[in-house]
Order: structure tokens, then sequence, then C-alpha cells
């Protein structure tokens, strides 16, 4: 029996088309942005210190491999968040900075006198400028940033155990050892 | 049936005609005119397919405040885009740049246009050859021959 072959090709683009299609549902989170920051300065900024009068920039965050986490006491996920970052502050010896994002001070400082504080200082961004430079699109946002103050890893949602182990960890760890 | 055409009309443009409702103030209409474009232009990266002007996201709202104070700065459309991409890629404009990541949206049209004109072409070559080889050449002539004779 001779097959006109002609009749096959519905068939082959329909099966093309569902290898497509199943392609999409292996794709990343949908609301995952590629970082226009990596490798890029961390930004300028001229900003107050959650606890006192001093004025914050970015010479305050430069010098050590640093972890800048954006938070905000209106965000959930900052939250689940606290005490993998408080474990991570206290015995990973990695230098925590937190950038207080479209909040209250007043309420900023309630939440970490009640959930405890990891750390160093917290640079006060009401208005959200810092946020939008460093590409912040929902908090919160971690970033980690190298001893000359060049931007290296962004992480997007919370840090867990599983992210710092898998991700965080190797790259400061990378960092730490001069590459 | 027509009457329903106006109210479609006003279906698809309403989430256009919706847009934010911050009152920030311009001093002339030329730059209202442009911040409006612009947030129009400008793809929220907090929520899926929505424009900053549509948006009530935090970081929507934080854009738009944005725009504004950069066109107060007197910065060019160029400049605000340029600034945008910057922070968050091409995936903020909705109107994108042509580079080697976006190549494949601004040509890829063209080339199922491309391929639909190979397939065009090919299927009607294919007929013009069928259609020639149907004839039977002698039949034909036999034909013709036949007439000739009736006519002399």
């Amino acid at each position: 029996m001779t097959l006109n072959k002609s009749l096959l090709i519905p068939l082959v683009v329909f099966i093309l088309l569902i290898l497509l299609l199943a392609l999409g549902f292996t794709l990343k989170d949908p609301h995952f942005l590629p970082s226009e920051l990596i490798d890029k300065p961390f930004p300028e900024f001229s900003l107050s210190d959650l606890y006192s009068a001093k004025t914050r920039t970015r010479e305050d965050v430069i010098g050590d491999i640093v972890l800048v986490n954006v938070w905000a006491t209106w965000c959930p996920n900052c939250l689940i968040e606290h005490p993998e970052l408080t474990r991570i502050a206290a015995h990973e010896g990695v230098t925590l900075v937190g950038v207080n994002y479209n909040d209250e001070s007043a309420k900023a400082r309630n939440w970490l006198r009640r959930h405890g504080d990891p750390y160093s200082f917290h640079i006060v961004d009401n208005d959200g400028r810092l946020a939008i430079d460093l590409g912040v699109y929902g908090a919160p946002e971690t970033f980690v940033v190298d001893q000359q103050g060049v931007i290296r890893y962004r992480h997007v949602g919370p840090v867990t155990r599983d992210v710092w182990q898998r991700t965080l960890a190797p790259v400061i760890d990378l960092l730490g050892s001069g590459a | 049936m027509k009457s329903l055409l106006p109210l479609l009309i006003q279906l698809i443009i309403s989430p256009i005609v919706s847009a934010a409702i911050d009152a920030y103030q311009f001093p002339n209409d030329e730059l209202s005119v442009r911040y409006h474009k612009l947030i129009a232009e400008l793809r929220c990266p907090q929520c899926l397919n929505t424009n900053i002007a549509g948006s009530d996201a935090m970081i929507a709202k934080g854009l738009r405040s944005e725009t504004h104070r950069l066109l107060l700065d007197g910065k060019t459309d160029h400049e605000i885009l340029d600034f945008m991409r910057d922070r968050y890629g091409d995936f903020i404009l909705y109107n994108p740049r042509v580079t080697g990541g976006t190549a494949v949206l601004w040509f890829g049209p063209l080339l199922f246009v491309v391929i639909a004109m190979v397939i065009l072409v090919s299927i009607v070559r294919r007929r013009r050859v069928l259609s020639k080889q149907e004839v039977d050449v002698e039949q034909l002539n036999a034909l013709l021959g036949k007439r000739k004779g009736e006519q002399h």
C-alpha cells in the first residue's frame, strides 16, 4: 500500500506544535526577568539610616562581600525568609544590609524589634528610588555585592535554605576565593 | 448587531482609557502628552502583560513617578526608555529595540512569510507541470487536423 506522503504533513505539523507547547511548560516562572544589573556597579545613592540621622551612601555597602536584601513589612515572603537570613548573618559570616523598600520607618523598626534584626544596617528607601535603580520589581530581592561594589548575583523571592545552599553560598565562596 | 458595535469598541478601548489616576502636574500639555505615551509603552515588570499606565502594582506606581520626575528633569523620551531598559531589560519595552536577543521577535514573522511563500510557489509550480502533462498532444493534433479538414 502506498501512502500519499502529503497526507502526513498535517500530522507532522501537529506533533511539532505539541512539542513547542510542551516546551512552554518546562520554562521557568513567567515572572522571572533576567537582571540587567549583573556585573554592574551597585548604584549611587544617598538615603537615611533606619535608626539614626546618619546618611547612608554606596561607600557604606562596599568593602566586603555583602548580601543586600530588599524588604518591607508589607511583604509576607520577607517574614518567611527572615529566619534563614538571621541564620546566614549569624553563622555564615556574611554581612547583611537591608533596603527598607516603600515602607514606613516606624513600622519597620517595630517589625525588626518583634522578629529580630540580623542586618548590619538598613537603608531607608521610602519612595523606592534605590529599588528602581536596582531593577527591583517586588520584595524580597537579594543581591550579592562583591568587594569592589559590583553586583554579582540577584535572587528574586525568599531566601530559603535551599536557595542559600544551591546558589548564594557557591557564589559567595567563588567571590571569596578571589575569582 | 449594528447597535452592538459601539459597545464592543468601548469594551476594547476601555482598558486604555481607564489608565492611571495619579494626579501628576506638568508645566505644559506637551509633557503631559509625552508622559501618557511613555507610561503606555512601558510594560509593568511585576504583572504579566499590563503597561505601567494600567497597573496598580507598587512598582508600576514607582515607575510612573520616576517617569514624571525624568520628564520634569528635561530628559528626552529616548533617554527615559534607556533609563528603564538599563534597569529592567528589554522586557519593559513594549516596542523592543532590535538586538541579538530581540531579533527573533522582529524577524520571526518575516521568516514565516518566507516559508509560506516557498510553499505557495512550490504548489503553484507543481500544478502547472501537472496541467501540462495531462494534455494529450496527439489527441489535440488529431482534433485540430479534423477541424482543419472540415473547414477546407
